[in-house]
């Protein structure tokens, strides 16, 4: 049991003391101890270190509740206090809440323990060896290493436990103005020879970003969407694409293979993996998450992520969904394109190495709109011929991954999310790369 | 949600200032605390209620040509001294090869405090809750509305900032996010009308309420959810596009401020929000738009979102150009930013704009209240400049490239105007552009009663990652020859 584990086991235990009646108390605990290094022209931008602990509360009594969270000072004698205080300011606010008819309180999930075990990180010669393999290149970047915690503790009993110690650098090398090839490192150890490797590839991308770049006119391109591509596209489908809520109150994006019969093509398999994942098991409320639950099958609709909540709102059994129902280990199958000779599959066309910036340009369609951003080539009979200034993409994904999809490659990439809003996230996802026939290009 | 601050910081202000490390070139101690309130009744069932309490201290050490910082929400005495010898050895790692090696001294001592006419705190949790039932039922207009919503998200921001230079800022802020929307229904047809999106929000009390109109809205969010579901797709075609002000603030956010944020420019956010086009050489002579553009940063507009006196580095903030008559004359830069851009050869004035979103997070140049300048149309002379055109109103899908150039916007509703008068309504406004032409085809500024004062509350930016509210205040204005168009439906 690490030191965190023990901290937060024993302030729920002090705090569970506090209850009356026949309160209940959850506790989540979301923390991090991170370090993180902004690199610019391969120079650091900004370095330091965030040491934070987020409790969050819910004091249950029959059908209401009140929920809370504050940041631990790591110090019992400080936190006892300031959860003694919040527990009764959680009780006031009780007595003023009505009744919550879709409040789910988690009674017949298990304890769970999921830890990696510690790992020294050492940044300072992590940022020697950048600045020397990066050297006469711009370098853009950040890398980040540390532990990440995540517990559950209920006053019934369960306890759930996750904890990832990892390193993870996403970086760019800009060759001169938008030019550049994205990239990123990251897993439990540094490995050397691992990230030269990576630099190596990455500076041989960079060569081909050398030639003149061609300026497309707005049309329809046979393109080729890297597995990074792809996972935007899965990005903004996710925003209410796989959510029971988003289903039933008919603000989901895919509403029209829910109501009108479309579908995708029949290549395209889409799972939330969480065995296969990189984040915990468990939600906020304590529901522990099943290993898989089928997305998209054969390119129709299967099941949707159902939070707790949304279990008691629709009748439905709930799979362990977060609050916003949206996937955190998304996985889809391999097609049957030969990944070594995708340049050959797509014969004349566009590469995407990345997309950026998607948003919904009339959402009931799931009709998506984005950029292209970073390594984007003009390919002709199978041979990148120059880079393509960035353009403007405006298509449904019922195009992309259904009428118009040639086919997905046979292999696949592990991405990790490099997200670190409010703390570093733990999600990923495992994705083919997706040729695409006639996607449209508009500005 | 207590207002407990003053008292705390009599108690914890002498040992940050214990914190700050001696032998050292300069050190900052930065500590905040947000309390924070989440309500929210949906159809009718008042949602989990949410209370929080994140405090904590960032304190940054400059040494030997070297910075570092280190956050912590342990505020003993001893997590303090930790964090102080843990940036102080970042401090030590990164002498010699970091972008900045001269901190920004500052010995300013100043506070700025939020302008609270009706503070919440004088409400009971059930006054704040019936608000909320109140306005969620008069969403619900008619059988299609398939889900609506109230909320009311409040913070309360305290933020310390002392300085091995004498400095001391003191600034508490008083924020208030209210929230509707209503989603319509029929077969493969959905519709939703929102409450600005996120914009009606406002420094204040209940009073930010009054000011958005927010009990007499939730009935009209619902009927125009209606209308919406009825309306025909906005047409395709080449016309002038007229800007409600709260779509004006997405135009002005992704394709003026985060242009003109000078980190971006100096290449910091290339690995994750991106460049910009423009480029140190633009200063003081670029035409960003047409003669009738004017914007401004700023801080001094009482109640917008993002009004403060100092910015994190604890630079006093002034109102400030940053185009005037339609040419570009200054960034978006704090004073490490122009301190960097001085050093490449290129001196620009910047304005106080470095900011984080927490105590967990560095300062970054950031927009703070950026805001469009009043002309002089009238609303009606603006609709009856426009033979052929539409009417854009609120937000609801922003798409720009990473150079902030070429931009898809998509708006909630929209409204047909031909020969200069308003028609009918219209679903899946849209507009495509690209900034460096965009703002040359302003055509009509509106006068100072089409103005408001809103906001964007999730700004997005940096690494590690940050979300922090901007302010914007715009008038109506006209846009020709647009490349416009409606959904796929």
């Amino acid at each position: 049991m690490s030191d965190v584990q023990t901290y937060f086991s024993e302030l729920v235990t002090w705090a569970n003391s506090r209850l009356s009646g026949d309160e209940i108390l959850t506790c989540y605990l979301a923390g991090e101890d991170s370090n993180f290094v902004r690199f610019n022209r391969n120079l650091i931008r900004q370095a330091g270190s965030v040491s934070q602990r987020r409790l969050s509360l819910d004091l249950i009594a029959g059908t209401r509740h009140a929920a809370g969270s504050l940041q631990l000072s790591q110090d019992q004698q400080m936190d006892r206090a300031a959860v003694a205080s919040m527990i009764e300011s959680l009780r006031e606010q009780r007595r003023a809440m009505p009744d919550d008819p879709y409040l789910a309180v988690s009674t017949d999930n298990p304890s769970t323990f999921d830890a990696d075990p510690d790992t020294d990180h050492d940044p300072a010669t992590v940022i020697d060896e950048i600045q020397t393999v990066a050297k006469g290149r711009d370098l853009v970047g950040i890398y980040a290493d540390g532990a990440v915690y995540h517990g559950f503790a209920s006053s019934l009993g369960q306890r759930n436990w996750y904890q990832s110690d990892t390193f993870n650098f996403d970086w760019s090398f800009y060759l001169h103005g938008d030019k550049a090839v994205k990239n990123s490192y990251g897993g439990r150890h540094w490995d050397s020879a691992a990230f030269t490797a990576k630099v190596g590839a990455a500076s041989h991308q960079l060569d081909s970003l050398a030639r003149p770049a061609l300026d497309l006119q707005p049309g329809r391109y046979r393109t080729y969407l890297s597995p990074t591509a792809v996972q935007q596209l899965l990005q903004i489908v996710s925003w209410g694409g796989f959510g029971l809520k988003a289903h039933r109150t008919k603000q989901t994006p895919l509403l029209r293979m829910a109501a009108d019969g479309a579908g995708l093509h029949p290549s395209v398999n889409l799972t939330e993996d969480t065995a296969g994942g990189t984040g915990p098991n468990f939600q906020e409320q304590g529901f522990v998450r099943p290993d898989q639950v089928t997305l998209i099958e054969g390119g129709n609709l299967a099941d949707q992520l159902v939070s707790p909540r949304s279990s008691k709102e629709y009748g439905v059994p709930t799979n362990g969904a977060s609050n916003f129902e949206q996937p955190m280990a998304t996985a889809m199958t391999t097609g049957s394109l030969s990944s070594a000779t995708v340049l050959d599959e797509l014969g004349t066309g566009l590469l995407v190495g990345n997309l950026w910036y998607l948003n919904f340009s009339d959402k009931a369609a799931c009709r998506t709109t984005g950029m292209t951003r970073f390594a984007t080539f003009w390919v002709e009979d199978g041979e990148v011929v120059a880079p393509a200034n960035v353009m403007r993409f405006d298509d449904t994904i019922y195009n992309l991954l259904g009428d118009k999809l040639v086919g997905l490659t046979d292999e696949r990439e592990t991405l990790l999310d490099a997200g670190t809003y409010g703390g570093r996230s733990t999600a990923s996802t495992r994705l083919p790369g997706a040729l695409v026939d006639d996607m449209a290009f508009t500005l | 949600m207590t207002t407990t601050a003053p008292a705390a910081y009599q108690h914890l202000e002498p040992r940050l200032r214990a914190a700050l490390p001696g032998g050292v070139d300069y050190a900052t101690v930065r500590f905040s605390e947000t309390r924070a309130e989440y309500l929210a009744v949906r159809q009718g069932v008042a949602q989990p209620t949410s209370t929080s309490v994140d405090a904590g201290a960032m304190i940054t050490v400059w040494s030997g040509g070297g910075v570092g910082y280190a956050a912590t929400s342990d505020l003993t005495d001893s997590g303090l001294r930790a964090a102080a010898e843990q940036a102080t050895r970042w401090a030590a790692t990164t002498a010699g090869r970091t972008v900045a090696d001269t901190p920004p001294t500052i010995e300013e001592v100043g506070s700025y405090q939020s302008p609270v006419t009706d503070p919440w705190d004088q409400t009971t949790l059930t006054d704040r809750l019936e608000l909320l039932v109140e306005a969620d039922a008069a969403l619900d207009v008619d059988q299609r509305i398939v889900d609506r919503m109230a909320a009311l998200r409040r913070t309360d921001v305290d933020s310390l900032i002392l300085t091995t230079g004498g400095g001391r800022i003191e600034q508490l802020t008083r924020n208030t996010f209210p929230y509707m929307y209503a989603t319509a229904n029929s077969g493969a047809l959905t519709q939703t009308r929102t409450y600005g999106r996120n914009a009606n929000v406002g420094q204040g009390g209940r009073e930010v309420l009054d000011r958005f109109g927010f009990n007499r809205r939730a009935a009209e969010i619902g009927h125009e959810a209606i209308e919406l579901l009825e309306a025909a797709n906005c047409p395709t075609g080449t016309m002038d596009a007229v800007l409600a002000p709260d779509q004006m603030i997405l135009q002005i956010h992704e394709s003026i401020g985060h242009p003109l944020e000078l980190d971006r420019i100096l290449g910091d956010e290339r690995n994750y929000a991106g460049t910009s086009f423009v480029t140190l050489d633009m200063f003081g002579s670029y035409r960003y738009g047409s003669d009738l553009l004017n914007v401004t940063f700023d801080p001094d507009m009482e109640g917008q979102i993002a009004s403060y006196r100092f910015d994190d580095e604890g630079t006093p903030a002034s109102k400030q150009f940053l185009i005037r008559n339609g040419v570009l004359e200054r960034p978006l830069g704090g004073t490490i930013s122009q301190a960097r851009a001085s050093a490449q050869g290129l001196a620009v004035d910047g304005v106080a704009n470095s900011r984080a979103c927490s105590w967990n997070r560095p300062p970054i140049d950031r927009m703070a209240n950026i805001n469009v300048e009043p002309g002089t149309d009238t609303f009606d002379d603006l609709i009856a400049g426009v033979e052929s055109g539409v009417f854009l109103q609120t937000n609801n899908s922003w798409s720009i490239d990473d150079s902030r150039n070429k931009f898809q916007f998509s708006c909630e509703y929209g409204r047909l105007i031909t020969d200069g008068e308003l028609g009918p309504v219209v679903r899946n406004p849209s507009y495509r552009g690209i900034s460096a032409t965009f703002w040359r085809s302003l055509s009509g500024v509106g006068d100072p009663s089409t103005s408001q004062a809103l906001g964007t509350p999730n700004c997005g930016k940096g690494e590690p990652n940050q979300v922090i509210s901007t302010g914007h205040a715009s008038p109506v204005c006209r846009f020709s020859s647009i490349d416009v168009f409606g959904g796929a439906q």
